[in-house]
């Protein structure tokens, strides 16, 4: 934000000088535009926590298809952690979330150091490697699933350039399919780390630098031990932004495995909408939005609270 | 200082290079997979792999992807869903992102009591899954007689940006000096004189940063358009599902990649000339 502070000090003068004239603006009475002003951040405000408690009061409900507001208690959230379908979709979630997480900031942040070591084409090269952030989950989970398909993808081509042997069907594979969502996910959102991380290695002072170069420090040492741990807080955000990613991820799985083989790849985003749309049970889908809410709580909440703690104003994303 | 943040042997160059361009290679492979393919005739694609380069360059796919191509039982290619995800990314993004400025602008420079807790409250609605709202928007779509409408998801884009709109502007505007404020509401200035005469003019840099943001974010997003949204009146990432999942005849995987360049066009170009502001709003969603 350092920019934005400069720019609204050069800015500061011009507008402060205009005295308002009269026109338009002045004929609108200045009670009616604050309550419009009032009234549009009270919807903005109502919209969250009003549809928040009406997914919980309806999770709380036996409808179906049409919300019926008559309670039946935590039934359907004890009738989802005995499912199977809801354990299998957390299993996937662990393993889908923690390749995703740790492959995307690993890889980012190999990047960002690479990128930081003074190379040519730098923008052309950054460019590349965060254009998949602009793209659709959906169109992601439809390319990569014509890659990873062993009949017309990758297994298809290595096997004609005379390879014969070569299998690479993790996508039909119950146990490896889960991984193909974690490269997919990992081609979508490493650049997106690697910018973070570049930013802040960018930012640090080159004192720092020196410093490290005098202690006789060798490259890969000097950023391990001093570059990273001085951008912690950075890597923090990344990590915590990526694993909001990850438990929300649906429409990646959707196109590229659409949860299967049988339900391997399935996440719990999956079942949320499965049930509310597929199976028309709202109330079970509600109390598995909620929970699904839940888990993101459990990660956010001390997230914030560190935040706070460090005195980063603003608050919110962080 | 150059020499200490730098590899310095050649050798270590050369290696430095070969890796950067190797990821470049992981990256880029997908697109030129795509572009290739969008150019092979179906016998082609379909005798070897996805991977190949065409053996002559045909536009019939672009043609058809275009305009005839049968998306779930409708043949009209997919331009009609092009043209819905412009009618409903194009008056959300503008919207969504003057009702944000103007939250910004409220709670930022009229600070009043509570003003915090508002903010806080319309940021965790950056957070909420969208699986939290689906039921109240099905409910709320359907007494409003907004179900698969484009209206409808105009509404639900505008409702549910306004909490990215409104950080984005909010941590903008806390950095305008208060004295601005100040001395214009001694000349006499109202709410809506300020915020058009002092606030705007100083809002370009983060208006395109949200303006980016918002329509890179609704002409990408898939699950309120398929929920909401059915046959002819789909946005184009439901349309691309709804391609790929038309399982009664063989794939056509030409049609298909044509089809999927002209979805992912429009966010492509966003980010290849507005890369700058892009980068920015990802980092401003993220690190404040």
């Amino acid at each position: 934000m350092n920019q934005t502070a400069t720019t609204m000090q050069a800015g500061q003068t011009r507008p402060a000088r205009t005295a308002p004239r009269r026109s338009w603006l002045s004929d609108v009475p200045d009670l009616l535009t604050r309550i419009v002003a009032g009234l549009i951040a009270a919807a903005a405000v109502s919209y969250v926590v009003g549809f928040t408690l009406w997914t919980v009061v309806i999770s709380f409900t036996d409808s179906t298809l049409l919300p019926e507001y008559s309670f039946v208690g935590f039934k359907h959230y004890w009738a989802l952690l005995r499912s199977r379908i809801w354990q299998v979709a957390y299993f996937n979630l662990t393993i889908y979330g923690l390749g995703f997480i740790l492959g995307a900031t690993g890889l980012g942040l190999l990047l960002a150091i690479l990128i930081d070591q003074k190379i040519r084409a730098e923008n052309l090269l950054r460019t590349i490697y965060l254009y998949p952030m602009a793209l659709s989950f959906v169109v992601t989970g439809t390319v990569w699933a014509w890659l990873l398909n062993p009949t017309i993808g990758v297994e298809h081509f290595v096997r004609s350039l005379g390879w014969e042997q070569f299998n690479f069907g993790w996508l039909v594979d119950r146990d490896m399919a889960i991984y193909c969502v974690v490269i997919a996910a990992i081609w979508q959102a490493s650049g997106f780390a690697m910018a973070l991380f570049l930013a802040g290695l960018r930012s640090l002072d080159g004192d720092l630098y020196k410093a490290a170069a005098i202690d006789g420090a060798g490259p890969s040492r000097m950023y391990l031990r001093i570059m990273v741990p001085a951008i912690w807080p950075i890597v923090v955000s990344v990590l915590v932004i990526l694993l909001q990613t990850a438990i929300k991820t649906y429409d990646l799985v959707r196109a590229l495995t659409a949860g299967g083989p049988g339900i391997a790849t399935t996440l719990p985003t999956n079942v949320v909408y499965d049930y509310m749309f597929q199976r028309g049970l709202m109330g079970a889908g509600s109390a598995a939005a909620v929970m699904l809410l839940l888990s993101l709580l459990i990660v956010l909440l001390p997230y914030a609270i560190l935040q706070r703690m460090r005195g980063g104003k603003g608050g919110g994303l962080g | 200082m150059v020499e200490a943040r730098s590899l310095s042997t050649r050798g270590s160059r050369i290696l430095l290079y070969v890796v950067l361009i190797a990821f470049a290679a992981f990256y880029l492979t997908p697109l030129i997979v795509v572009i290739l393919n969008s150019f092979r005739s179906f016998q082609e694609i379909t005798q070897t792999s996805v991977l190949g380069f065409p053996r002559e360059f045909r536009f019939d796919n672009w043609v058809q992807a275009w305009g005839s191509y049968c998306i779930a039982g409708i043949c009209s290619g997919i331009s009609p869903y092009m043209w819905n995800s412009l009618l409903i990314a194009v008056p959300a993004t503008l919207i969504s992102t003057l009702l944000g400025a103007m939250n910004g602008y409220l709670l930022s420079l009229w600070r009043f009591k509570g003003a915090g807790l508002i903010f806080g409250i319309i940021t965790f609605g950056v957070f909420l899954p969208a699986q939290m709202k689906l039921v109240p928007w099905a409910i709320t779509l359907r007494d409003l007689g907004l179900s698969n409408t484009l209206s409808g998801l105009v509404l639900i884009h505008v409702v549910q940006g306004m909490s990215f709109t409104t950080l984005f502007c909010r941590n903008y505007y806390v950095n305008v000096p208060k004295d601005l404020i100040k001395a214009a509401k001694v000349d006499g200035a109202g709410f809506l004189q300020i915020f058009w005469r002092i606030i705007l003019p100083l809002s370009p840099p983060i208006l395109i940063v949200t303006v980016i943001w918002q329509f890179t974010g609704i002409w990408n997003e898939f699950l309120y358009g398929i929920t909401f949204s059915e046959g002819s009146a789909r946005p184009v990432t439901a349309a691309l599902m709804a391609l790929s999942a038309n399982i009664a005849q063989a794939r056509e995987y030409g049609i298909e990649s044509a089809s999927v360049l002209i979805a992912a066009l429009p966010t492509l170009l966003v980010y290849l000339f507005g890369g700058k502001y892009f980068v920015r709003g990802l980092t401003a969603g993220a690190v404040k």
